[in-house]
């Protein structure tokens, strides 16, 4: 655990994120958000579904919908091996692909601030808001924004 | 909304479900005190909650409605009034309760002070019967609950009456055994319900002991044990294939029984997922007595096999289908008490439903004991709506027709009711069953009734598909839908043709719309990339067929279906997901979003091909089907083949002779049988083609040694032949084939005299009208005027023939019969001649008859010449005569 989240540890209204990388931005998703971190593998694609849902996939029985955050952040599709974070939404399993994951951080609320104004739209709607840490800016993802934004479906080709 | 009181809404809804069907149950029945406790308890316990959880509207309205029902159990006799009341009140509740859940909790306002106000004064009708038919024994059964009301019952069934001594007697009976039951009643009012949700029918059983037998499980859990059973299975498989790769296993047994227990862990869960059907006929019972007394009929709903166990996801489907099966039963299966009466047949119609399992399906059957369909009535809209020609109509059978209820638009209810008549419905309950896999047929006796017999798979859970890959992804495509796999080589029989852009296949002379998997899905496309030929694998959805290119085709395998996440629900093409063996995960291809696809291309492809089609018409009319036939050593022999009614094999040994004639038993009545010529093989045994030509009640059946093709062509009759029983001969693909005088034949099978056209060449081109309501003597005449060189449009009737003249001038002459349906050949000469102003055409007509007389009507109505019917040489003569060519005549 970083010396950042160390200083704030067993205070009441600090919140733990998981942290992943995406095209060399740091995220963080509310722990309580994530069910697992696994390494996907064998991704079925699903034809004619939109651009940002990367496929499906059998986790342990399950039908898992894997969701692309470099493309639905607007990013160029990278060549590094991924990882997966496990998300459950009423019923339903979703990952999101992401580049890498990192530490589970614990962050004190006095380092948040709102997004700034200029960042773009792309982001605002997914982006909740932003913790300074040390060396670098961790954006809190909203884990329902990015689920309700999936979906729609491209027309057949 | 919290779980006390989503609790409640699922255990009242259930309640008055059940309080439905016993309320009716007591209008037939309202002696038995069973029932009527039953009821009373179940009003009681949804008063009780809701004033419990704070619902005053409803704890009001429920209150209303038990005080009623305390009347009756205080022995005041049940009237059909009254069952309404309540049943309209437990309707008020039962909206109410959709309300509520619809906004999480929330009584939505308003008032029922005109229900209450109803009740209370039925409950305030002191009746004399109510003093008499005070039931003794009442004070026996034990009040389930301690209430007010329930009290004051006590001290009113005490009160003396003057009841007969046999009356008194036989309600000890009745109550002496009826109330056993009860005397073990449900300890507390909340759980009675709960018990009689397990079986609502069972209104005799123990409710205590039903209660300890079932508990109420989340769907969710049971849902996610099908989730973990499954993957158990795809592990199990894993684990069986590595055994299989290393024989000296000392896991062999043991896998074995892992497997065999696997198995059986998986048919138990499957079956936990399994409901009585009566489930679904729950609300049917009510909906049948609504509809009888709206529509003024006696109506009995007989139910059998309630207790068939299928998938509670299907179930939920198919409750909408037999809701309106049921319906369209009871309106226009049933006929009025009158006509019932008058037919013979009991007053009451009776309303059949049963369900049974049969090789892995569940059969269920609406049958009434009604007026049944009527067959001319569905043929004659068939053709009205287009569906099918007259000649196809007359040939069909009565099973075939009976299918034509199933299309859209459909409906030959003369009178549009409140219930149906609208024309949507059979199609809609086709498609939802056909959605889930499974069937619907009918049959049909005038007179008798009619049943639907709907055929569904008994889960839609697991499914057999067929695995294909195509791009490099594997599909599933379900069995069901999957009519053959074709493989398409250059050299190959079926071939693919482009029209334009479309790809369509010849398969056995039907043209089937292409599609390429890999394109429709976003994929990639091969075309003709592939030398070893295109495979194909044709599927058919409700009655359209197509065919779908794939790579390559795998195997068959029961899949377990796994639906999609809900963002993913929108893509048509794709109905679910399965998880192979392998593990791997792929997709379920919808066959109805790929018959969409298929659908919408076919429609472009049928718009190209008729606007191609109808220049070939235009420069071509003398188009017809053909069925080749060979007859004898030399060549081949051609029958219109809109003369055939159907075509038999005749068994040589049911053959016999009457004097120098033969006959044949077909269909119950013994018909004529003719040999195509002399040469014509006779045989002793075995079988032999036979052709059926039907005109009205007259069937014969002409023997031919080989049924070769059935071509559609062009073909120019030469009319010079050697032998009566040969129109002509005409070159039909390429070879020289006889054409056969069907009429000839007719005649010497019945002995008729009509004459027969005798050569006289080639002659003029022109353009006829020819209108008989008659499609036997339309196909006969038709072959013999193309075969004259005239381009033939045929009518049905003598209004069709106007429509036609009038938007299109340029017809040379009209043949028309003179004894038409409807307006006839007379009314339609003078509407030619006034109307039209066509005062030049001319117009021959046909007659059976011919009497001076109505000669001299005709001719007055402006019919150019006379023939009579069977007078084709006389017709083709009036026809040089009158029908010249306009341009034959300007160069003349």
């Amino acid at each position: 655990m970083s010396t950042a989240a160390a200083n704030v540890e067993g205070r009441s209204d600090a919140h733990q994120y998981v942290t992943v990388r995406v095209g060399g931005q740091l995220f963080g998703l509310p722990i309580s958000s994530v069910n697992e971190v696994f390494v996907p593998d064998r991704i079925t694609p699903v034809p004619l579904a939109s651009r940002e849902i990367d496929g499906v996939l059998n986790l342990r029985g399950r039908i898992v919908t894997m969701i692309d955050m470099r493309r639905l952040l607007g990013l160029s599709d990278g060549t590094l091996a991924r990882m997966a974070v496990g998300i459950e939404r009423t019923g339903e399993a979703f990952a999101l692909l992401i580049d890498g994951v990192g530490d589970v951080l614990l962050l004190d609320p006095s380092t948040y601030e709102s997004n700034p104004p200029n960042l773009e739209e792309e982001w605002t709607q997914f982006a909740e808001g932003v913790h300074r840490l040390e060396t670098e800016l961790l954006v809190v993802l909203d884990v329902e924004r990015v689920l309700a934004t999936v979906g729609g479906v491209r027309s057949a080709a | 909304m919290d779980d006390l009181l989503r609790e409640f809404l699922t255990e009242t809804s259930e309640s008055l479900d059940v309080a439905d069907g016993e309320l009716l149950r007591l209008e037939t029945d309202p002696n038995n005190r069973d029932i009527l406790n039953n009821i009373f308890r179940l009003v009681h316990t949804i008063k009780g909650t809701c004033g419990f959880i704070g619902l005053a509207r409803l704890a009001r309205l429920a209150h209303a409605a038990e005080t009623l029902m305390d009347e009756f159990r205080n022995g005041r006799p049940v009237k059909s009034g009254a069952v309404d009341l309540i049943l309209r009140t437990i309707d008020r509740i039962k909206l109410i309760l959709a309300e509520i859940e619809r906004t999480d909790g929330v009584e939505p306002p308003g008032a029922d002070e005109d229900l209450i106000t109803a009740l209370e004064a039925e409950a305030a009708q002191e009746t004399v019967e109510e003093e008499v038919v005070a039931p003794p024994l009442a004070a026996a059964m034990p009040a389930p609950v301690e209430t007010a009301s329930a009290a004051g019952t006590l001290e009113r069934e005490l009160l003396p009456g003057e009841v007969p001594l046999d009356e008194l007697e036989r309600m000890f009976r009745e109550t002496a055994v009826e109330a056993r039951p009860k005397a073990v009643p449900a300890p507390a009012p909340a759980l009675a319900p709960k018990a009689a949700e397990g079986e609502p029918a069972a209104a005799g059983h123990d409710p205590a002991a039903a209660a300890a037998q079932t508990i109420r499980v989340n769907v969710s859990v049971l849902e996610h044990l099908m989730t973990m059973v499954s993957e158990l299975v795809l592990t199990r498989n894993q684990l069986m294939e590595i055994s299989r790769r290393n024989e000296d296993s000392e896991y062999k047994s043991p896998l074995q029984r892992l497997s065999t227990v696997t198995g059986e862990l998986q048919e138990a869960v499957m079956r936990t997922r399994m409901q009585p059907i009566g489930n679904a006929w729950q609300k049917l019972p009510r909906i049948v007595r609504d509809l009888a007394h709206e529509l003024g009929k006696h109506i009995e709903l007989e139910q059998h096999g309630a207790e068939t166990e299928l998938d509670r996801q299907l179930l939920d489907q198919i409750k909408d289908p037999l809701t309106h099966m049921v319906r369209n039963s009871a309106d226009h299966g049933l006929e009025m008490p009158a006509a019932r009466r008058a037919a013979g047949k009991p007053e009451k119609g009776t309303i059949r439903l049963a369900a049974y399992h049969e090789g892995g399906h569940v059969i269920v059957e609406i049958a009434d004991d009604g007026r049944g369909l009527d067959v001319s009535r569905i043929k004659a809209k068939a053709v009205e709506n287009g569906l099918c020609t007259e000649a196809d109509a007359a040939r069909m059978t009565d099973a075939q027709a009976f299918r034509f209820i199933f299309q859209a638009g459909f409906s030959t209810a003369q009178q549009v009711t409140s219930v149906s008549g609208r024309g949507v419905g059979m199609d809609v309950v086709r498609c939802n069953i056909e959605a889930i896999g499974g069937t619907v047929d009918v049959r049909s006796k005038r007179g008798e009734g009619t049943t639907f017999t709907i055929k569904i798979p008994l889960t839609l859970a697991i499914v057999p598909a067929l695995i294909v890959e195509s791009t490099g992804e594997r599909f599933a495509l379900p069995q069901t839908s999957v009519v053959e796999l074709v493989r398409v080589r250059g050299d190959s029989e079926h071939s693919l043709s482009f029209i334009k852009h479309a790809h369509v296949l010849r398969l056995r002379d039907r043209l089937l719309p292409i599609l390429d998997l890999g394109s429709v899905m976003g994929l990639s496309c091969h075309w003709g990339e592939r030398p070893e030929g295109e495979l194909i694998v044709v599927m058919q959805v409700g009655s359209q067929r197509f065919g779908v290119v794939v790579d390559s085709v795998s195997h068959t395998e029961e899949i377990v279906v796994k639906p999609l996440a809900s963002v993913l629900r929108g893509i048509s093409l794709v109905s679910g997901s399965t998880i192979l063996g392998d593990g791997r995960v792929i997709m379920i291809i919808d066959p109805n979003g790929l018959s969409q696809v298929a659908a919408s291309r076919s429609d472009k492809t049928g718009e190209a091909t008729k606007s191609e089609a109808d220049a070939a018409k235009n420069a071509d009319s003398n188009r017809m089907s053909l069925l080749l036939c060979r007859a004898g050593a030399e060549g081949l022999k051609a029958v219109p083949l809109a003369l055939v009614t159907r075509l038999e094999e005749l068994d040589a040994e049911d053959v016999e002779r009457l004097s120098d004639r033969c006959v044949a038993q077909y269909r119950g009545t013994l018909i004529p049988i003719l040999y195509a010529n002399d040469e014509v093989e006779r045989k002793t045994s075995g079988k032999q083609p036979l052709l059926i030509f039907s005109e009205g009640e007259r069937t014969m059946g002409l023997v031919v040694d080989q049924i070769v093709d059935i071509v559609e062509t062009a073909f120019e009759l030469k009319l010079s032949s050697t032998s009566p029983d040969i129109m002509g001969g005409a070159i039909i693909n390429g070879t020289a084939t006889e054409v056969l005088d069907v009429a000839h034949f007719v005649q010497r099978a019945f002995g008729e005299s009509f004459d027969i056209p005798v050569g006289h060449g080639h002659e003029r081109n022109g353009r006829l009208l020819l209108v008989d309501d008659n499609a036997f003597h339309r196909a006969m005449l038709e072959p013999v005027l193309k075969g004259n060189g005239y381009a033939v449009t045929t009518c049905t009737s003598a209004s069709e023939a106007l429509e036609k003249l009038s938007g299109d001038a340029r017809f040379d002459a009209v043949v028309s019969e003179v004894d038409l349906r409807g307006l006839d050949g007379i009314g339609f000469a003078e509407r030619v001649r006034s109307e039209l102003h066509m005062e030049n055409l001319p117009i021959i007509a046909i007659a059976t008859g011919g009497d001076a007389d109505s000669i001299e009507r005709g001719r007055m109505a402006g019919f150019t010449d006379y023939v009579a019917k069977f007078d084709r040489n006389g017709l083709l003569a009036a026809l040089r005569e009158f029908a010249v060519h306009e341009d034959e005549e300007k160069a003349a």
